[in-house]
Order: C-alpha cells, then sequence, then structure tokens
C-alpha cells in the first residue's frame, strides 16, 4: 500500500521539521546538487548531505512500518473470507504488502540503519506509519475498498517516487507501483461484483466507503501551506507533486469511477467545477488526522501491540536460526581444519 | 464416481483446513520473511482446495460449486486428518485461549508435508485423470512445503535450548496423531479399488524414513506413540473443527445469496 505524504515527523506533538542550514563540504555538497540538478540518482555509495539521509532513512522507514502495519486491517478478513477465490486473493495482497516492507526495509539499510534499528523506532511508538491503518475493518466491503482508495491513494504517492532522486528507493517503487496498481483493479472488481448482489451487500459497500473516504484524502498528508517540509523535499527529489495537487488528482480521478461503482461518496460539498477543471470537495479533518498520527484513534494500540507482540514471541524462533547457523559454521570449520 | 468425489473431498478438506490454519500466521510472523513463507503455503494450499473441490463439484454433476463445498458442509461431513485442524499450541480445549507457537506450526507442516510427497506422487497415475493433474502440481508444492518445515524442523530442534523443547514438545503432541494416516477409511478403499487413491499404509515406510531421517539430524526424539487414534477422515473430528469452520463460513453462511 501505502504511503501517506511523509511530512510527518516521527516525534510525537512536532509537526514541523526545521531545515537546518548545511554546514557539509561544498565542494561535495556541489557535486551533489548537481547530480540532483540533472534529474540523476543518488546511489548508497554516493556522498549524501546527511540531512537527506535521515530525511530518507525517516521516509523510507515510515513507508516500510505502514505496509507491515498494514497488513493487520485486511488480515483481519483472510479467515472469514467469503469463497476460497476471495480468500487466496486476500492472502496474496497482504502478502506483497509484507513483500513490499521487506524491500522498503532494505532500501534504506542501504542508508546505514539496520532492519532491527528501523524496527525499534516502530515499537517503541517513535516512527510513524500511515493513519489510515489505526481505523477498523468492519464489514467484509472494506476489504475491497482499501484496495479501491487506499491503494488507489498510495498509488497517487508512489508513482512519483519511481523518480525519487534515491536510486534503491525509486527501483523498489518500480515494483511496488505495479502491484498496487493490481491491488487497486482487484479491490474495486470485488466492489462492483458485491453492488451486483444483493441490498445487504450494497450497504456493506457503502458503509465502507463512507468510513474511508475521508482518511483517504488526509493520506496525502497536510495542505501545502501546512507542509514547511515539502520545498526541501522537492529540491531533493524526494517528493515531485505536491500534497494537494495530488489530492486532486486522486479526487478527479475517483469520482467517476463512484459513479460506474453506484454508490454516494460522503461529501454534500463535492462538485465540478467547471472554471477550475476539478472538483471541489470539503474539508478534511485535520484534528482528527493529528490525533491519529499521535496515537489516539481507534487502533492505534491494537496495531502497535500487535506488532510488539508478534516481534516478541518470534524471538526464540529467530535465536534458534542464529545458533543453528553458528553451529553450521562451526562444523564446516571444524570439518575444513 | 461417488468413491471418487468421497476421496476428493477427503484431500480437498485436508488442504482447507490446514490452508485456513496457515493463514492464522499472516501479518503475525516470527519474522518477516517467515510470514511471507507461510502465506506462501497457505496459498498453495487454498489452491489445491480449489482444484480439488472443482473436480468434485464437476463429478457431482448438480451443479454443486466449490463453495458449496467448503462454506455450506459442516464439520461432521467434513473429511481431513485431524491433525490439521489444531490450533498452533500444545493440547487445549477448543475454546481455551492460547498464544501461537510456531514450532507448532513447523512440526505440523513436516509431518503432513512428508506424508503429501509420497501421496502425490503416487497419485500423478490415478485413473482419474484431472486428479492426476492436480497431483503433478500439488507434488511441486509439497516438496516445497517438506524442504521449508524440514529446514526449520532442523533450526529449532538444533537451535537453542528452548528452541529445542518447543520443538520436541510439538512432536510429542502430535506424532500420534499421524496414527491416523494409516488406518484406511471406506472412503479410501473405495478410491483405491477404482484406480482414483492409493492405500496411504503403503507409504508408511517412505514416511518413517523421512520423518525419522530428519528428527535425527534435529536431535530430536520420536516418541512411542499408542492411545486414542483420531477419526477426522471419517468425520470424527476434534472439538477444534467447530470453531475453525465457524469462523471461516460466518460470513458466507450470513450471506447465502451473496456473489462475491
Amino acid at each position: 500500500m501505502y504511503t501517506q505524504s511523509f511530512n510527518v515527523p516521527d516525534q510525537a506533538g512536532q509537526k514541523t521539521v526545521a531545515v537546518t542550514p548545511s554546514t557539509e563540504n561544498p565542494e561535495l555538497m556541489a557535486r551533489f546538487d548537481a547530480r540532483i540538478d540533472a534529474d540523476g540518482r543518488i546511489e548508497p555509495q554516493d556522498w549524501m548531505p546527511e540531512a537527506y539521509r535521515r530525511t530518507l532513512v525517516r521516509q523510507i522507514s515510515q513507508h516500510a512500518h505502514s505496509e507491515i502495519v498494514g497488513m493487520l486491517p485486511e488480515g483481519n478478513w483472510i479467515s472469514r473470507a467469503p469463497s476460497l477465490k476471495r480468500k487466496a486473493i486476500l492472502i496474496a495482497k497482504v502478502q506483497d504488502e509484507g513483500g513490499h516492507g521487506l524491500y522498503l526495509y532494505s532500501a534504506a539499510e542501504t542508508l546505514g540503519t539496520s532492519r532491527d534499528q528501523m524496527l525499534e523506532g516502530l515499537h517503541s511508538g517513535k516512527a510513524k506509519y500511515s493513519s489510515i491503518f489505526n481505523y477498523p475493518t468492519l464489514n467484509w466491503a472494506d476489504v475491497g475498498a482499501i484496495g479501491w482508495l487506499v491503494d488507489g491513494a498510495a498509488i497517487m504517492n508512489q508513482i512519483p517516487l519511481c523518480r525519487c532522486s534515491y536510486g534503491p528507493y525509486s527501483r523498489a517503487m518500480v515494483r511496488v507501483c505495479k502491484e498496487e496498481s493490481f491491488h487497486q483493479r482487484q479491490g474495486y472488481e470485488a466492489l462492483l461484483v458485491m453492488m451486483k448482489g444483493t441490498e445487504a451487500q450494497r450497504e456493506m459497500v457503502q458503509d465502507a466507503v463512507n468510513r474511508l473516504w475521508w482518511k483517504c484524502l488526509a493520506m496525502f498528508g497536510p495542505p501545502d501551506a501546512d507542509s514547511p517540509n515539502s520545498a526541501q523535499g522537492m529540491r531533493w527529489g524526494i517528493k515531485r507533486i505536491s500534497n494537494d495537487d495530488l489530492r486532486q488528482k486522486f479526487v478527479d480521478a475517483t469520482v467517476p469511477q463512484a459513479k460506474v461503482l453506484g454508490i454516494t461518496l460522503p461529501d454534500p460539498d463535492l462538485k465540478w467545477n467547471e472554471e477550475r477543471q476539478h472538483y471541489d470537495y470539503g474539508q478534511i479533518d485535520w484534528q482528527e488526522f493529528w490525533d491519529t498520527v499521535e496515537g489516539n484513534g481507534p487502533c492505534n494500540k491494537e496495531r502497535l501491540a500487535t506488532r510488539v507482540k508478534a516481534h516478541n514471541d518470534g524471538q526464540w524462533v529467530r535465536d534458534a536460526a542464529q545458533a543453528y547457523a553458528r553451529k553450521q559454521q562451526e562444523r564446516a570449520m571444524k570439518e575444513a581444519a | 464416481m461417488s468413491a471418487t468425489i468421497d476421496y476428493l473431498l477427503h484431500l480437498a478438506d485436508n488442504a482447507v483446513v490446514l490452508g485456513q490454519r496457515d493463514a492464522e500466521w499472516c501479518g503475525h510472523g516470527p519474522i518477516l520473511e517467515e510470514d511471507l513463507a507461510l502465506a506462501n503455503v497457505s496459498l498453495d494450499l487454498i489452491g489445491q482446495a480449489r482444484l480439488l473441490y472443482q473436480r468434485a463439484a464437476e463429478l457431482k454433476g448438480d451443479g454443486t460449486t466449490e463453495d458449496q463445498l467448503a462454506y455450506f458442509r459442516d464439520s461432521q461431513a467434513f473429511r481431513n486428518y485431524t491433525l490439521l485442524e489444531l490450533p498452533h499450541h500444545g493440547a487445549l480445549v477448543g475454546y481455551a485461549v492460547a498464544d501461537r507457537d510456531y514450532a507448532t506450526t513447523i512440526v505440523r507442516n513436516f509431518l503432513y508435508s512428508a506424508l503429501m510427497v509420497h501421496v502425490w506422487d503416487a497419485l500423478q497415475t490415478s485413473a482419474d485423470s484431472e486428479l492426476a493433474g492436480i497431483a503433478a502440481k500439488s507434488l511441486k508444492e509439497a516438496t516445497y512445503h517438506l524442504h521449508h518445515s524440514r529446514d526449520w524442523l532442523l533450526r529449532m530442534g538444533d537451535g537453542t535450548d528452548e528452541s529445542h523443547a518447543r520443538a520436541q514438545a510439538a512432536v510429542n503432541h502430535l506424532l500420534p496423531y499421524t496414527e491416523e494416516f494409516w488406518t484406511v477409511s471406506p472412503a479410501e478403499t473405495a478410491a483405491v479399488e477404482a484406480g482414483v487413491g492409493v492405500d496411504v499404509r503403503t507409504l508408511r515406510a517412505a514416511w518413517d524414513a523421512l520423518v525419522n531421517d530428519a528428527l535425527a539430524e534435529a536431535t530430536l526424539t520420536r516418541p512411542q506413540v499408542r492411545g486414542y487414534v483420531p477419526q477426522g477422515k471419517v468425520g470424527l473430528h476434534s472439538e477444534h473443527l467447530g470453531f475453525l469452520l465457524a469462523e471461516m463460513q460466518s460470513l458466507a453462511r450470513a450471506h447465502p445469496d451473496g456473489c462475491w
């Protein structure tokens, strides 16, 4: 899935990160800037300013954490999927998200931060992940609606990241985006089928969309006017399109799809603006967004505690693998001696 | 025809029940790589179940679908091995609460895949050509499942003191359930007579060799087994299958006219 705009600071309560003037070696800095200006790629072995490295680690690890935590709301329905085909699709989809987490942790590791360090950040509550996963999945249609809307919003955010200036991240995003596009179409198709079913099924779809719509709009991050980090991200080629532009693009793409589906998007202010050639939409509740980012959403505690528990319960398994590998190595050395 | 259908249901129920169990780890694995691996195993098993149910439905010829077979039969009608419906922890009643134990998961997958590599291999020459085709595909998958679970059995058995103790406890808990493999149900007898199925008793020596070899390499002990022999494959299950199916079938049954 699943990024939200990565202007979200990891430290709770802090809504902006000041961009400090660079004290880096001017010659190296000039070379780095020239590469960025030429739309070239920065690779792990290249020199890069510390702030660039820090921003990327934060952004990529938040993205990876979002993938991993994002397995939980959809995983909620695996055991109850209403047909074997949908069960297989859902397991494969949730597995894809885990795979995205894996590529992204690997991409972040090329910046000198270990997966253990990143997980420690997640488990201690310091690192953030997409706020959308802190809401419950209350009926089966949530699975389709997450694919259609949440993955749809994520794709809007992520396609520009395929051109991100950091090589390993941009390459990981190429594959992630292909899979997300597939998920989005799969989710939409699942909803189309449900809409052709019973009245109860159509109600499920509408209910899921009602609950998810505004959360998806918030996924693009705060309005541009409140996103002081964006300019630096744009300068570095880490961010390519502004939050508000991406949000608008998402709304414009989604409204016709909702019509085909036959559901109503829950926004009385949603209407075509002839002059702007875009849809206007209503006010997003940013207070709720920040509350949820800062840990006070309906499922924050459960999601995080579940990740921590899986990690802690798995400690003995990881220890066993390491102990066994050590023994095998010792045996091989003895045999060689 | 009915012998083939009953036999297909036995194979399909095995696959769907274990697929359902293994999917419980999705999002909760001990390490991300294992989360993905277990999801793969589960996907393979659900894929096998679908093909087998589809073939059974086709032979029934009355418009039955794979999902009616998976979602609208009660536990008494299920023909899976009892081993496969057990929760991922030691011996406790169905409504007891306990943490999932990865050793139980791995040992179960090992014991079952060590059987299925032989079953699928034999079924490649089944008189039912559809089943033979499913067997050829499933053999590749079971070979991977065996590889995966055997590797972890070694890591656990020959890893730390704790992992060794957990793996041994799981072997002690689960091995008695494998006695059911070697009893022959009426469905199996009829399928063998029709040239469709395999007589599992002929596979025992090969299974024993695989299991003994892996347990020895994992520094684990094979316990003496005696006592009750489970009869899941004739529909007499543990208390656990009812809970598994109640969860799995709930949404489909709440909306029997729904289309998904």
